[in-house]
């Protein structure tokens, strides 16, 4: 709870911080961003409540077994591969996801395949990329971000192989 | 979408009013709260909903909608945090440094500042797009850019302190950051690559700008 807590105030710090900025700077540069931060928090509200409300329906329905057993240590580039996608159709948040690779880790999946997992999760989770990524960003970098993302949880698992285990 | 750096006015340190008035909307606006990725999320959850309440009857179905809904009230909060960041973000940022310092012509330099700031950023999800948006609009070219949200999402620490360390273990969690260091910059510099290649003129227009 204490990391939340500290996360927090290093969040609403930095708010509070470039607010400063803005506000020294005058009334107009103080009141346009805080109008404009607000509508888009109203806006975005509605897709928030539906993700985070709804993500828990997603992930309750998900066969984990069925995930963790493409992570197998013999599976070799192929796992590493599948891993990958397995990462971009994980739906949910970081629960789920930390969840799943741990689960693989401790029932025998290969270390390679569980980071190129996560770091594919990390990177293209299909449920982030629509409901955060796509309304805050624009869609052609989004799509482009994505495309050029795809080498990494397989250069994140070479390096893997190559270093070894933690 | 982006607002592309070679358009900003010959004045780029004063945010231009006229902005408001052109047909492309202010980056790191919402633009529609209902669209076809809203919808097909919408439908995905109904389906699941559906299966949720065969399997585990009406009290599964409420477990889950308590559970989801605290948590949505814990993250509230910091989604209006991230939206202020961002946008206070892209009003006092000098358009001019920006484009120096992250443009398309910053070179490694740009690309390990995306870095830093994508590694150093506080929040989730809700600060990290408002803020990448923000970066986008006031001149930092996707190479940059995409450092900084692929560095938030591999090595930042929000994340890994709130959820990746209580789930995956310390170790784990190091060794996964430790490998993906070089990550960013190297995805930055694969997107500076192929945008060049993939949209010659544009990225030319900014070399003169």
């Amino acid at each position: 709870m204490s990391a939340a807590l500290l996360i927090d105030i290093l969040l609403w710090g930095s708010v509070f911080g470039v607010g400063l900025i803005a506000f020294r700077r005058g009334p107009p540069v103080f009141k346009a961003p805080l109008r404009e931060g607000s509508m888009d928090f109203i806006n975005i509200v509605p897709r928030i409540a539906l993700g985070v409300i709804g993500s828990g329906y997603i992930a309750a329905i998900i066969p984990q077994q069925v995930i963790t057993g493409w992570l197998g240590p013999d599976s070799g580039w192929l796992g590493v591969a599948t891993a990958v996608v397995a990462g971009a159709a994980t739906p949910g948040g970081p629960v789920i996801g930390f969840s799943i690779g741990t689960v693989a880790l401790k029932s025998g999946g290969g270390v390679p395949q569980v980071v190129a997992y996560v770091v594919a999760w990390a990177l293209f989770a299909f449920q982030r990329v629509i409901l955060w990524e796509i309304p805050f960003m624009p869609a052609r970098f989004v799509w482009f971000r994505c495309a050029v993302s795809v080498p990494f949880p397989f250069v994140a698992a070479a390096i893997a192989m190559v270093i070894g285990k933690p | 979408m982006s607002r592309s750096p070679q358009l900003s006015e010959p004045s780029p340190n004063t945010p231009a009013p006229a902005e408001d008035a052109e047909s492309e909307p202010r980056p790191g606006r919402v633009r529609k709260p209902i669209g076809w990725s809203t919808i097909i999320i919408a439908a995905l959850v109904a389906v699941s909903a559906a299966l949720v309440w065969r399997r585990d009857g009406t009290d599964g179905v409420l477990d889950i909608l308590t559970h989801d809904l605290s948590l949505f009230s814990g993250i509230l909060p910091r989604v209006l945090a991230g939206c202020l960041l961002g946008a206070f973000i892209s009003e006092i940022l000098p358009h001019e440094k920006v484009s120096r310092s992250l443009g398309p012509k910053s070179g490694l330099m740009g690309l390990l500042i995306g870095t830093a700031f994508g590694a150093i950023l506080p929040g989730g999800p809700f600060t990290a797009y408002p803020v990448a948006s923000a970066l986008l609009a006031v001149g930092a070219d996707f190479g940059a850019t995409i450092a900084m949200v692929v560095s938030w999402t591999l090595i930042g620490y929000g994340r890994a302190v709130a959820w990746e360390i209580p789930i995956m273990g310390t170790d784990f969690t190091l060794w996964r950051i430790l490998i993906s260091l070089p990550l960013p910059v190297l995805a930055g510099a694969l997107g500076r690559f192929v945008y060049v290649r993939l949209y010659p003129k544009r990225a030319s227009d900014e070399d003169a700008a």
